[in-house]
């Protein structure tokens, strides 16, 4: 893809080009090395010159069925074999196979004598012959600059230098030419002037104390090619160049969602938590629980029968181990089960490339689900801002095409959480989660925010962050005219509701009191009332009754009387008295 | 005169012990340059190890497997396989002085 877009930039008349096979190489020459034609390689002692020139030939030989010659002025055969063997590299095999030939050429000058004049012929003859053996397609010449020191004549060997460039052209061979680098020019004895097609320096300087590799292509005839200097690492595999810009960002992506470990973290997430193989940054000043949140995240991770890798280049792991013990996490069953490993190294053991190659070669063996680097900062030490910027990439990079999630911690310096690495960094990630100390009543509390959260919904509240020896807890911190109330503050604010409430219902049951006790005393009157009624009543009917039976005994007295006087007036019932049941005899 | 003063020295520092003188000429195709070569050796041979040399000329054209044992590089070569220690001349031999040194005829000044 990349090719493309560089060759379709490039003028039509497009020069063929050898692909190297290695990693990044061919992306910054956009796709190798100029066909057909020598390339100078040079820089100083140790930088990886012999590898490179090597695995030029290697892979040319495994990846693109191009055999190769490397004529060694340098080392011989067995001491090349055993060197490139630390790569993966089986020279000996590929010897044997007729896929490489090597040729190890040595002059010692004390041993030759001149006599007379002379050219190299021998030297052509060797490589003719060692190419036609095979039908090379590669040539390597390391170092070819030996001859300067084991023959004496100079002038001859400079035409025969320029000789055999071209008749390196002429054979049609892409090769690969090392050099010394020079003080002043870029070789020590100006081989850049025959070498004219392609020069590719490599350089290896020791930036506070730490040494990094940089390739830089300083000239690429006809072509268009990346000119920064590339970091680049000498790895289990090979040479691996980091160029940025090669990365393309067509990883795919999942839409599964896996729990932090803790449950208040993934409410605020949408309620289920991180998407898988999506980059996390947790960024926080000292102490606000950076490492406790990353293994509460390994924990889960390792719970649910995921793979979890805990880079720590602080702390070991026992150290780690022990410190999450005293917060009720236990990692070692886990760790004994080989669901969790970790990988603790000092970030100032070894270069940037280092530790990217050794993290690599970690992830590769392992295969882990989740990747935690606690902290990513301490990495960031190891080399310049574009450095770690595009190891950071390339790491994420490698993560993100091979599924798996990554937490990176980041220590701010304290201050403003917001630093300039930082956002550069954070525009890597897919979230952020932010830890920070709040200062206040003389107490210092751990609040926690999701400050962004790529692909769903997120909460936009603050939450304080409570670490107890059962773990980590999330409450709701109280937003106050004042600011946010947190720790004993929110405490205090929680006490003062609860007082409140409770005077609150103290009232209530204070006025259902009264109320009682009115109804009770209206019930009393009532009953009272009804009392007397009664009682009235009662009198009434007495009296009624007395009247009653007066009136009777005077009409049997009247009727008694008429009797006697045999009066004919008829006797007459009284209507009253029958009502009255029983009271008044009919 | 000079020759004069030469030829002395070198007849007493020949070593007229090595029985047998074997050397390798190796050129590459029989240009006038490798004639060169050849005529100037076979001159010297007879010369300084009059009757107990033997010269082998190696065309590298016709075997181009055999420039890597003897390390060669340059052309024309000389080889001088016995008496051991292998010594290795280089040039077309026209300078004889640095043969007589080169072949441990002389020791060098």
């Amino acid at each position: 893809m990349k090719k493309n877009g560089f060759q379709s930039s490039a003028p039509k008349t497009l020069l063929p080009k050898c692909p190297t096979g290695i990693q990044g190489l061919d992306e910054i020459t956009g796709g190798g090395l100029p066909r057909g034609r020598p390339t100078l390689v040079c820089g100083g002692a140790g930088c990886g010159k012999t590898l490179l020139a090597a695995e030029f030939l290697v892979r040319g030989a495994v990846q693109f069925d191009e055999p190769g010659v490397l004529m060694a002025f340098e080392e011989t055969e067995k001491e090349l074999t055993a060197n490139v063997a630390s790569l993966g590299f089986d020279l000996a095999g590929l010897v044997r196979r007729k896929k490489i030939v090597i040729d190890y050429v040595h002059i010692e000058r004390s041993e030759v004598q001149e006599s007379g004049e002379y050219d190299l012929e021998g030297l052509f003859v060797r490589l003719g012959h060692a190419i036609d053996s095979i039908g090379a397609k590669r040539v390597v010449l390391d170092t070819l600059e030996v001859l300067f020191a084991s023959l004496p004549n100079e002038a001859i060997l400079r035409s025969e230098l320029r000789r055999l460039f071209r008749w390196l052209k002429d054979k049609g061979v892409t090769a690969v030419i090392t050099a010394e680098r020079g003080r002043e020019s870029l070789t020590r004895h100006g081989l850049e002037e025959y070498v004219s097609d392609c020069v590719i320096l490599l350089d290896h300087r020791v930036n506070d104390q730490i040494a990094t590799r940089h390739l830089r292509v300083v000239k690429y005839r006809g072509a268009l090619h990346g000119t920064n200097e590339f970091p680049f690492l000498i790895g289990d595999e090979g040479i691996s160049v980091l160029p940025i810009t090669s990365l393309a960002l067509n990883h795919k992506v999942s839409g599964e969602r896996i729990a932090t470990g803790i449950p208040r973290l993934d409410a605020m997430l949408g309620g289920k938590g991180f998407f898988r193989g999506s980059s996390i940054l947790l960024t926080g000043t000292p102490g606000t629980g950076k490492t406790i949140v990353s293994a509460n995240f390994a924990q889960a991770a390792a719970r649910r029968g995921e793979r979890v890798l805990f880079f720590s280049f602080e702390e070991s792991p026992d150290q780690i181990i022990r410190n999450m013990q005293s917060i009720g996490l236990r990692l070692e069953p886990l760790v004994k089960r080989g669901l969790l490993r970790f990988h603790s190294a000092r970030p100032s053991l070894y270069g940037l490339e280092m530790h990217l190659a050794t993290m690599f070669k970690e992830i590769t063996t392992f295969k882990p689900h989740v990747v935690i680097i606690d902290p990513i900062t301490s990495l960031m030490d190891c080399g310049t801002n574009s450095e770690n910027k595009g190891m950071i990439t390339r790491l994420i990079d490698h993560l993100k095409a091979g599924q798996i999630t990554s937490l990176f911690t980041s220590l701010t310096q304290g201050g403003h959480a917001l630093q300039q690495s930082e956002a550069a960094m954070s525009s890597l990630m897919d979230s952020w989660l932010l830890l920070q100390d709040y200062e206040g009543n003389g107490e210092r509390n751990r609040v926690l925010y999701v400050l962004k959260a790529r692909g769903m919904a997120h909460s936009n509240q603050i939450r304080e962050f409570l670490i107890s020896d059962r773990g980590i807890d999330l409450v709701d911190a109280y937003i106050g005219p004042s600011g946010v109330l947190t720790g004993s503050a929110r405490a205090a604010q929680g006490a003062l509701e609860n007082a409140a409430v409770l005077a609150a219902q103290q009232e209530a049951a204070q006025l259902k009191r009264e109320v009682e006790r009115k109804r009770e005393a209206i019930e009393r009157q009532i009953s009272g009332l009804r009392a007397d009624y009664e009682t009235e009543a009662q009198e009434l009917r007495r009296i009624a009754e007395q009247v009653g039976t007066s009136t009777l005994m005077l009409t049997s007295e009247r009727t008694a009387s008429g009797i006697l006087r045999q009066a004919d007036a008829k006797t007459v019932v009284h209507p009253r008295s029958r009502a009255r049941n029983g009271k008044v005899h009919s | 005169m000079k020759t004069k003063t030469v030829k002395p020295r070198a007849a007493a520092k020949l070593r007229p012990l090595a029985k047998l003188w074997q050397l390798r000429l190796y050129v590459v195709d029989s240009t006038p340059k490798s004639q060169t070569a050849l005529a100037n050796l076979k001159q010297f041979c007879e010369t300084h190890l009059k009757g107990i040399y033997r010269i082998t000329v190696i065309d590298l054209l016709k075997q181009p497997q055999l420039a890597k044992g003897d390390q060669i590089l340059a052309i024309p070569t000389v080889v001088r396989q016995l008496p051991k220690p292998v010594r290795t001349i280089i040039g077309n031999l026209s300078d004889v002085e640095h043969l007589l040194v080169g072949l441990d005829l002389r020791p060098a000044v």
